[in-house]
């Protein structure tokens, strides 16, 4: 199996890369001898996980051996070096699920010590990284989940593809996410000044340029998870260029494809920015460089904004699709076309256009020239527009629907409704004014809870009850959906509700304590945060027995009209008996005479 | 199943295709340290910098480049010899390259702009990630050597050896930015 050969070779790495940099005469006891190794470990860990077996062979002249196969491994090729596009985002669903539930593990462990003012149980240094360790994970799954789960699974069957363009590199991409778990984990089990790291997701110099080899796991495990990333994002771009299937034009597009295609350009580009910061930060670190040394030519203010050029455009790499799969959601269950198809997708192209502009408004209280202050002020509140036109696009098509109310349309009118939270919130901290009063407080932490958990999050969920069927074969139980939801909902509102009211009132965030006088709400905030944690259990159970012995479930059991519902649930390997053709949109729902495409009549026989 | 997907012309596009947006990403990566070096040091470069050595592996590598260039056609017109010849040259010019940027060029540097000040935190660096990705280009172009020994590629079918010309390609561009930008910008 992949993960156990894989760690097998990346120890084996580790160790050749440590030898090998210390008779170069690194220096012994630096942390440079470590990163040296880690890049060795990740190649030992790529190669024995599948990039030997079933890609390097050939370049020396061996024969690649076959990937797994279901006949050939049944359900141990979930485990392994799959190159099967339905394999892969079943891995990465599961996969980013577990890590989804271990970052809230970690939420909980720093409500507890929230819970009362002063210090309960953690140390300041071990709050930090326990918090942290929280972002960071968040941040991998906002930023891969949905594309890696449903832009695999899902986008190719849309498009009438077979698999993605290329699939071995798509399962190279997966498999390079384990090491930033293993190396985030890792800095949370080293001990003494090597423990954690304590600067939030964001690893400001100076803080994460001083001595510790938590904080260098970290970057580390930044920069693998970009590299990830950027190569879903190419995979995802050539794959929609070049394999929809014929009469799949761009106007007939479904609209969540063409929410992971045009997140994917942003992913491609700006990455690189991150991955190049925390570079610099390394090389800061372990070959004594001065980036971010204002006393030897460097300057700190340059990592931040070399990562928020990334960073701010990454919010939309998690949100985007998060929007896509709520437009995708509420035609199927308001029976109507998708008001403004063409408006949403110009909404998606403004984003990713005038995404890049506006990094600086997190640099207010920074130190920067007051005269940049307004233009990033501006841009700001500029990329709402394209926001709102998607969001006009929902409202439009819930307008006068016969709402059906399953589990995944509640989760997208959830989208909607916390969204214009989250937005509304949103103009306080691009207005320099009131940002800087608001700066580093429990209100920006309300907000981007509201935009990325009550956003994208409740998306994922909602793109999670509604492909099940597909994926799986198997129905959900509709009543434990509902109160999943409702648990889920109702948590979410009473945890970040009151943040805006604590961050208001100068509540610091990434600070182990705070003033007395706020410890009625906080203790109303970690009572409501373990609730919220406990509604996931009630989905774990859910998916998991439905996933087991849940009924059959019909082909196209929601009624909808995208060609993955016009497949066997699950789908065939390769999808689809005959490559289908494509003659009409995909959202016109009521519309008579309207076809979306017509399949192999194998396929129509089997529905 | 036969699909226009399957088609070898229409999937040489593909790769193409694909290997094009790799290199857009891959220069960002030169393009944010590049902007960096005009932040942190404006124009300054120090007087000590090794102007002839500069330009002498700037040549080396742009010749390497058009080797690359003669190597990958003479493959497309089924000569072998001639494209192994020209791979060989190609592979030692980038040897020498290296080579003479981290043996001669690096401990020079070491005493007159160490990593430790500005301006060697930037030579490094940037010098650093290029030679990284040199490395990486020579790497893949020993590997196509030694499949097109074993009689690998074909007129109709040498994917492997035109991508890593390409990414050869892509290496030498980026030193035509990093060279002027880091050694005769300035007074
Ligand atoms: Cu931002």
């Amino acid at each position: 199996m992949s993960w156990i050969k894989g760690i097998l070779f990346g120890v084996v790495g580790y160790l050749a890369g440590y030898w090998l940099s210390i008779s170069l005469g690194v220096e012994r006891g630096t942390e440079a001898p470590f990163a040296i190794g880690y890049v060795f470990f990740f190649a030992g860990w790529l190669l024995g996980a599948g990039v030997w077996d079933h890609w390097a062979r050939s370049w020396f002249g061996l024969e690649n051996k076959t990937p797994p196969t279901k006949e050939s491994h049944g359900w141990k090729r979930y485990f392994m070096f799959s190159t099967d596009h339905k394999v892969i985002g079943v891995q990465y669903l599961v996969t980013f699920a577990l890590i989804f539930f271990l970052a809230g593990a970690f939420a909980m462990a720093f409500r507890y010590e929230l819970m009362r003012p002063g210090r309960d149980w953690l140390s300041p240094k071990e709050f930090n990284t326990v918090m942290s360790t929280h972002g960071i994970l968040m941040i991998a799954v906002a930023v891969s989940a949905i594309i890696g789960a449903f832009g695999n699974f899902v986008m190719p069957i849309q498009i009438g593809a077979e698999d993605m363009a290329f699939p071995r590199i798509n399962a190279l991409s997966y498999w390079t996410t384990p090491p930033v778990v293993f190396l985030i984990l890792g800095a949370n089990l080293l001990q003494g000044a090597d423990y954690g790291f304590d600067f939030g997701w964001t690893a400001y110099p100076p803080l994460s340029t001083v001595a510790g080899l938590g904080k260098l796991f970290f970057l580390l495990a930044f920069m693998t998870l970009g590299l990830s990333s950027i190569l879903g994002a190419l995979n995802i771009l050539i794959t929609v260029i070049r394999l929809r299937a014929p009469g799949m034009t761009w106007g007939r597009l479904p609209i969540f494809t063409w929410g992971v295609f045009t997140t994917s350009f942003l992913s491609l580009i700006f990455t690189q920015f991150v991955f190049t910061g925390l570079f610099m930060v390394v090389l800061d670190r372990v070959a004594g460089t001065a980036f971010f040394a204002p006393d030897q030519g460097g300057g700190a203010l340059l990592y931040e904004n070399i990562f928020w050029i990334y960073s701010h455009p990454a919010v939309y790499v998690m949100i985007i699709p998060g929007f896509a799969i709520m437009l995708e959601i509420l035609p199927t269950f308001a029976r109507k076309p998708l008001y403004g198809y063409k408006w949403a997708i110009g909404g998606f192209f403004g984003i990713v256009a005038m995404s890049a502009t506006v990094w600086a408004h997190h640099m207010f209280t920074s130190g920067m020239p007051d005269w940049m202050t307004v233009p990033f002020m501006a841009a700001t509140e500029f990329i709402s527009i394209p926001t709102g036109i998607i969001f006009l696009s929902a409202l439009g098509t819930i307008w006068m629907g016969k709402l059906r109310l399953k589990t995944p349309m509640l989760f997208a009118l959830a989208v909607v409704f916390n969204f214009l939270i989250g937005g509304l919130t949103g103009i306080f901290n691009a207005d320099v004014a009131t940002d800087l009063q608001l700066h580093d407080t429990y209100w920006v932490v309300g907000h981007f809870h509201y935009t990325i958990v009550g956003g994208e999050i409740f998306a994922l969920f909602a793109g999670i009850y509604y492909w099940f069927p597909k994926i799986t074969g198997r129905m959900f139980n509709e009543k434990l959906g509902k109160l999943h939801f409702w648990w889920m909902f109702l948590g979410f509102q009473a945890v970040f509700l009151p943040m805006f009211w604590l961050g208001y009132n100068g509540m610091n965030r990434r600070i182990a304590d705070y003033i007395p006088e706020l410890a009625g709400t906080n203790m109303w905030v970690s009572a409501s945060a373990f609730l919220l944690g406990a509604s996931f259990l009630v989905f774990i159970y859910n998916v998991v027995n439905s996933w087991v012995r849940g009924p059959q479930a019909a082909n196209n059991p929601w009624g909808a009209r995208t060609l993955e519902w016009q497949i066997e649930s699950p789908p065939i390997e390769h999808n689809f008996h005959q490559i289908p053709t494509v003659t009409g949109h995909p959202y016109d729902y009521g519309v008579e005479g309207s076809v979306h495409a017509v399949l192999a009549p194998q396929a129509e026989a089997a529905d | 199943m036969s699909t226009l997907a399957h088609d070898s012309k229409y999937q040489l596009v593909t790769r193409r295709l694909g290997l094009w947006l790799f290199i857009l990403s891959e220069s960002m990566i030169f393009i944010a340290l590049l902007f960096t070096r005009f932040l942190m040091q404006g124009v300054y470069r120090p007087e000590e910098l090794n102007q002839t050595l500069g330009l002498g592996i700037t040549t080396i590598l742009l010749i390497s480049s058009f080797t690359a260039n003669r190597a990958e056609v003479r493959i497309a017109q089924g000569d072998r010899t001639g494209f192994l010849r020209n791979l060989a040259i190609t592979i030692i010019l980038g040897l020498v390259f290296l080579v003479v940027v981290v043996a001669v060029e690096w401990p020079e540097a070491l005493h007159f702009a160490p990593p430790s000040t500005g301006y060697g935190t930037l030579f490094f660096a940037i010098t650093g990630m290029h030679a990284f990705h040199v490395l990486t280009g020579l790497i893949i172009l020993i590997i196509i050597f030694f499949q097109g020994k074993r009689g690998q590629y074909s007129p109709e079918d040498h994917w492997g050896a035109e991508s890593g010309v390409v990414y050869w390609h892509f290496v030498d561009v980026v030193w035509i930015f990093v060279y002027p930008i880091l050694y005769l910008f300035g007074p």
